[in-house]
């Protein structure tokens, strides 16, 4: 699976706006290349970044070719109770790649 | 200002041009004083710059994260883990990366970290070693050298690698490719100034291997001196050449007591 | 990109020379089809159909001369209260000059609790990035900025 470095805070307070960092890696071949004989490099990017906390929907993307190569995402979330955030990455090529993360709201 | 900024390639070829003579006239070099030495840090935007301080936004910690699970996993007919032998490479690995290339007495010459990690696959793993550019020995290398991040570069303070920074300094200061250039024209004499829209560094290894935007991915010295000799139009050494080894050790020496960054993002 | 006696023929070594004669890697002789800013406009109106979009409401931060455009930092941030009746449904950016113009669709809710995004992006050539904002209660915010690129991303030929 593809390697993904995630930054949500461990501890939070209920009702506090906590910041979400993820990096995953990915290539994001854009389908804009070529090669030197012309041939065209064939697309294979991430379309798609869900975020599920507690299983309720808090955060989705759809991406296109023009997001960098190691697609970087920051959001934010309000953190209402101790549980998951469950991050689903989906893509081309039938790319799927899972995270998940533990908070605890005081 | 504005022509300068929406240039077609041909254009910034003739800029580039214009630019090469002008340092093609200057054939006195000089090393920059101790002082005034600057890592590529210094010369990078604040975006990038916040990109390689932050570990959890720096894409070359994706590598890292790699590395740490290859330093843990058995390989090779020996069926070894790098960290059977050596630990937790927070503490043995403390301070390696800022000491290579490291003299090898076995071998009467300096070999690269890279070239350490290979040896040590296949005499005590007795696994095949990584391929140069490989996803795993870029990984394995940037887990080892990130351990030593912050701590002051000390290679070639070994004696017995004088020759070999002797040798090094020849290949920095010796003319060649197309262009007739030397690493130390553009590096020691007009660092600092722009080269087809980036700013020349003064060409310390201090983070490598490092993420390049450029290249979207995380890449090594060698890669980067390829780079740069196919740009000045030579032709470059086959990766792990004596040649790359040479040269970085006297690039590292070139560096001592700057802080080693690894992984650094660069342009 | 071989010859016959499979070494490179001279024709591909001058190529593949020329193509990196700016020392970095980024010339090339082949560009791909670009986005035009009537492109941009129909994939807006995907977006917000007949809606008027205002500009207003929508800080779109990106570095104004970057170094490297394969990899540019970029973050949107929206005026909003964030609550149950008055939040940011979703936040769109484009572009006018890359190949294709849409670059990333994020949805929210009030959950979110702020309506600040924040990615790394790919820009071809200097132009225009658009950061588009749709409220819970069917307007459409923006805002639009001018990025210096001097060296473009999308164009790198892999050798």
């Amino acid at each position: 699976m593809a390697r993904a470095l995630l930054n949500v805070p461990a501890k939070a307070k209920r009702g506090e706006v906590i910041a979400i960092k993820t990096l995953i890696s990915h290539e994001m071949e854009t389908g804009f290349r070529h090669s030197t004989t012309g041939v065209p490099v064939p697309r294979n990017i991430i379309t798609s970044f869900v975020v599920n906390y507690n299983k309720e929907e808090i955060f989705r993307a759809v991406l296109f070719p023009a997001i960098a190569a190691n697609p970087f995402i920051t959001f934010y979330t309000v953190a209402t109770e101790s549980g998951t955030i469950a991050f689903e990455w989906t893509g081309d090529n039938g790319f799927s790649a899972t995270e998940s993360a533990t908070i605890t709201v005081e | 200002m504005k022509l300068a900024m929406t240039m077609p390639e041909f254009v910034r070829s003739g800029v580039l041009f214009t630019v090469l003579c002008i340092m093609m006239t200057h054939s006195a070099v000089a090393e920059i004083p101790l002082a005034e030495r600057r890592s590529g840090y210094d010369l990078l935007s604040r975006e990038t710059r916040a990109m390689q301080d932050d570990d959890t936004a720096n894409p070359g910690m994706l590598w890292v994260l790699d590395g740490e699970t290859l330093w843990r996993a058995k390989d090779g007919t020996a069926e070894k883990a790098c960290a059977e032998c050596h630990g937790d490479a927070r503490e043995s690995m403390r301070g390696v990366a800022g000491r290579y290339p490291a003299f090898d007495p076995a071998r009467g010459r300096p070999v690269t970290l890279e070239q350490r990690i290979n040896i040590c696959r296949s005499e005590r793993q007795k696994a095949p070693p990584f391929a140069y550019e490989s996803k795993d020995l870029l990984s394995l290398t940037a887990y080892v050298a990130r351990q030593s991040r912050g701590m002051p570069i000390e290679s070639a303070a070994d004696e017995r690698l004088k020759s070999f920074v002797d040798a090094g300094r020849a290949l920095f200061t010796r003319r060649q490719g197309q262009l007739n250039l030397t690493c130390a024209q553009c590096h020691d004499d007009n660092w600092n100034q722009k080269l087809a829209g980036n700013s020349l560094t003064q060409a310390h290894p201090t983070g490598y291997p490092l993420y390049r935007l450029e290249w979207q991915t995380v890449g090594s010295l060698q890669r980067r001196v390829r780079n740069c000799l196919i740009g000045m139009r030579a032709e470059p050494y086959a990766y792990g050449s004596p040649e790359y080894v040479a040269l970085e050790t006297y690039l590292m020496w070139r560096a001592r007591g700057l802080p080693v960054e690894t992984p650094a993002v660069r342009p | 990109m071989h010859g016959h006696d499979g070494r490179r023929s001279r024709r591909d070594i001058l190529k593949a020379a020329s193509a990196l004669a700016a020392g970095c890697g980024a010339g090339v002789l082949v560009r791909p089809a670009r986005a035009t800013p009537a492109s941009m406009q129909t994939a807006i109106r995907n977006v917000v159909s007949s809606a008027t979009v205002k500009p207003g409401k929508v800080a779109l931060d990106i570095p104004p001369l970057v170094e490297n455009g394969s990899t540019v930092a970029v973050s949107v941030a929206v005026e909003s209260p964030m609550t149950p009746t008055d939040y940011v449904k979703a936040i769109h950016i484009f572009t006018e000059k890359n190949p294709q113009p849409n670059v990333i669709s994020i949805h929210l809710g009030p959950r979110a609790g702020r309506a600040t995004v924040a990615t790394r992006m790919r820009l071809v050539d200097t132009q225009k990035i658009v950061a588009i904002a749709e409220l819970s209660d069917g307007s459409f915010w923006s805002d639009t900025v001018e990025v210096v690129i001097t060296l473009g991303a999308c164009l790198e030929e892999i050798i």
